[in-house]
């Protein structure tokens, strides 16, 4: 057993609203630069959609993620070490920037300069990237938002297999969740393994995944590799980006910019300590519905005085095994069992989880029947099909989503009857499998969700990797080259640089 | 005069754009590492890449391997393994002349595309179209060399290059007087790609020095790196390093 320590994230689908502050706040801080308009580390998607980039849960046709060979091993699904050197010069699995969108702009000189005319004047679109003239854009960062276009386009949707689909393009039928996405920092990520140049790396301390921008040498494999879509290359810097999770932020002990700024207060920021020796193991059982059970069976208890012992000679330090026993993130996935990862079936074992959306009762006669008596309604006869949640959590596996939601639903009854009718009705509780106390912690966390218990992040121990005498004056965040951009103002013949500090780069 | 320009651009010339090109890889890569890339602009359009990427890479690895060999090995090796002066020069010729053009179509897809698609044009940089603009008249012009080369194929005219090549990295600058009387076209062509060594430490061809072979001997297929050795003070390192130089593998 060798025990490592990651900082992962659950986002509550059932609290999103769709305000796209996370996707905002993000890409003001990281991704507004030329080569990266495109880009957003954090996107929020309308499901049931085609999403961003487009068709991107659809591996027959960008195969990422991974395949298990006859033999029981994994590789890339684009293909073998060998696979993806023949491929390098010209990859066959890349999206095109269409495939997300061509980054524009408005003229809005135009407004102020126009002259007198009969009509208003407009500001028309213009490329980001060759600068001309866009006569109608046909695709943009959020185009589906809401139920946006025709139901057969949006119906391509992946997660519609083995769903009678054509149903939920009536108006009496219609149903949609939001999806916020973001880099789920796998355990075993394809993008890694892609990575030509050794470039993509996993920190070791808190699980963070990233590119080293020295070494990446853009050979693009990396946004084939990954099944979510989730690396973007830089067609300005010629080198690829992701989400770096806010390492600055998480390692000083603060949430990730689209956590801190989440209004639905969605987001939540935990340790979860696992067993690095058995990752492999869990990425390769034979039955993709397993995949789910197979990587909460590699998350350690963190009470657990063996795995105490264990994460000690490892190289834990104390304030990450105590924040492994506060960890809101292992509450909800490994006690709770409400929260679940995203297409367990590309055999990454993502970090990123989620709790699925409740929706309104199909039929009114059932809806008549909830509350009162605490009687259970059936998640199946919930709005947003089963199977659709299942296809987009556990592989296609209903029974434990269907728990998730029913324990979600426990707590609403349990909660309405202690607070409206002043029972305590731990029959509630039990019918779920939990126990009244559990339900009260669930409700804390997740309907009350304080600051303090959705992030519980431990500080870095930076003490034990840098020498702060050698930091002394240098340049902090900066694009992987030391102070420089590799775009100085060069002289070679003797006058001073203008000093230029990096934020004023970025 | 005609002596006097042909020592230069071939017995001097050449140390010339070796030493830049290998002083000036070394200074980027170690101070300029950001700037170190591929500059692929496959993601913003997927047209005539496919075709005109493939073609040009492997037409222009053969040719270069070519080169190298048929320039660079003495003359010597060849006569002591057999192979005979004709054989080399009409295996040169074929391997040579289907290389090339595979490379030129591809070359010339590539320039097409550069050029004409507006979205590849305005992001280009000047020098990302000189250096296509180069490499396809280079190779052009290799073609056009085949023409000549088929009025010798016994290989005399051949073996004075080889001489020549050779007598440069014995440092023997005075071979240049062996290609002295060799024909125009041959030599417009060994300046253009000595010129092409030359620039490429300022432009994007040093992607050439980070053909990332050696991936395919990475164990497993996971890294993992600490930023350091945990539970212990650092230890202070020599000079300037990155934030984070310790590197991990775990096998998979």
């Amino acid at each position: 057993m060798k025990i490592r320590a990651q900082i992962a994230m659950v986002l509550n689908l059932d609290k999103c609203i769709g305000c796209h502050t996370c996707s905002v706040t993000c890409k003001n801080v990281w991704t507004s630069r030329e080569g990266m308009e495109y880009a957003w580390f954090n996107n929020v998607e309308t499901k049931p959609g085609i999403g961003y980039p487009k068709d991107w849960e659809n591996q027959k046709r960008w195969n990422g993620g991974w395949v298990r060979k006859k033999n029981g091993k994994i590789e890339p699904r684009i293909g073998s070490k060998w696979r993806v050197l023949a491929n390098i010069f010209a990859n066959p699995d890349l999206p095109e920037i269409d495939d997300y969108y061509e980054p524009f702009t408005f003229d809005y000189e135009h407004l102020q300069k126009s002259p007198e005319m009969t009509a208003m004047p407009t500001a028309r679109p213009r490329s980001l990237i060759s600068g001309e003239r866009m006569e109608k854009i046909e695709w943009g960062p959020n185009w589906e938002e809401i139920l946006g276009g025709e139901f057969a386009k949006r119906s391509q949707d992946y997660n519609f297999e083995g769903i009678q689909k054509d149903i939920y393009g009536q108006f009496e039928n219609t149903f949609m969740m939001y999806l916020p996405r973001l880099c789920e920092h796998c355990l075993n990520p394809t993008c890694v393994a892609a990575c030509p140049s050794g470039a993509i790396y996993k920190r070791e301390e808190d699980g963070i995944v990233l590119i080293d921008q020295d070494k990446c040498r853009g050979w693009r494999m990396c946004v084939s590799g990954c099944p979510y879509k989730k690396i973007y290359y830089n067609w300005s810097s010629g080198k690829s980006e992701k989400c770096i999770f806010c390492y600055p932020r998480i390692e000083a002990g603060q949430p990730t910019v689209c956590s801190e700024t989440c209004v639905g207060r969605i987001r939540y920021l935990g340790v979860v300590l696992y067993d690095a020796d058995r990752i492999e193991e869990a990425a390769s059982v034979p039955d993709e519905q397993d995949l789910y059970e197979a990587q909460l069976g590699i998350f350690l208890n963190p009470h657990d005085p063996e795995v105490i012992e264990q994460a000690r000679r490892d190289g834990i330090a104390e304030n990450w095994l105590e924040g492994a026993r506060r960890s809101p993130v292992y509450k909800m996935a490994m006690e709770w069992k409400v929260a679940f990862p995203l297409h367990p079936e590309y055999r990454t074992l993502p970090m990123v989880w989620y709790v699925p959306p409740l929706s309104p009762i199909q039929s009114a006669a059932t809806a008549g029947k909830i509350g009162h008596d605490g009687e259970m309604p059936d998640v199946r006869s919930l709005r947003i099909p089963l199977k659709y949640l299942a296809n987009l959590l556990t592989a296609g596996k209903e029974e434990p989503v269907a728990l998730g939601l029913e324990r979600m639903l426990a707590m609403r009854g349990y909660m309405r009857a202690k607070t409206v009718d002043g029972l305590i009705d731990e029959k509630i509780a039990q019918r779920v499998g939990l126990t009244g106390a559990a339900i009260e912690e669930m409700y804390k966390y997740m309907a009350i969700a304080n600051y303090e218990d959705r992030f519980v992040i431990p500080t870095a121990h930076r003490e034990t990797s840098e020498d702060a005498l050698e930091l002394r004056g240098s340049c902090g965040f900066s694009f992987g080259n030391g102070c420089s951009t590799g775009d100085t103002e060069t002289n070679l013949f003797g006058s001073a640089k203008r000093a230029r500090n990096p934020m004023e780069i970025v | 005069m005609r002596e006097v320009i042909n020592y230069l651009l071939f017995g001097w010339y050449p140390y010339v754009c070796i030493t830049v090109l290998i002083l000036g890889s070394i200074i980027r890569f170690d101070r300029e590492q950001y700037t170190w890339r591929s500059k692929s602009s496959q993601f913003l359009r997927r047209r005539q890449m496919m075709w005109g990427s493939n073609l040009f890479h492997l037409g222009i690895l053969v040719l270069l391997v070519g080169h190298f060999i048929g320039l660079l090995t003495p003359i010597g090796v060849f006569d002591g393994i057999g192979v005979t002066h004709d054989f080399k020069q009409t295996m040169a010729l074929v391997v040579g002349g289907l290389a090339g053009v595979m490379a030129f179509i591809g070359c010339t897809l590539l320039l097409h595309r550069r050029l004409i698609d507006s979205r590849i044009r305005k992001t280009s940089s000047w020098a990302d179209l000189a250096v296509l603009a180069l490499l396809w008249l280079q190779i052009g012009l290799g073609l056009m060399t085949t023409i000549w080369t088929i009025d010798h194929l016994d290989g005399k005219e051949m073996l004075k290059f080889m001489g020549w090549a050779q007598g440069l990295y014995s440092l023997n600058p005075r071979a240049a007087d062996l290609i002295l009387d060799a024909y125009f076209i041959y030599k417009l062509h060994i300046v253009l790609g000595l010129t092409l060594f030359l620039i490429t430490p300022f432009t994007r061809l040093v992607h050439i020095w980070s053909a990332p072979i050696w991936y395919l001997g990475r164990r497993g297929y996971q890294i993992v790196r600490s930023t350091g050795r945990r539970g212990q003070p650092p230890v202070p390192s020599q000079g300037r390093r990155t934030a984070r130089t310790i590197s991990a593998e775990y096998p998979q």
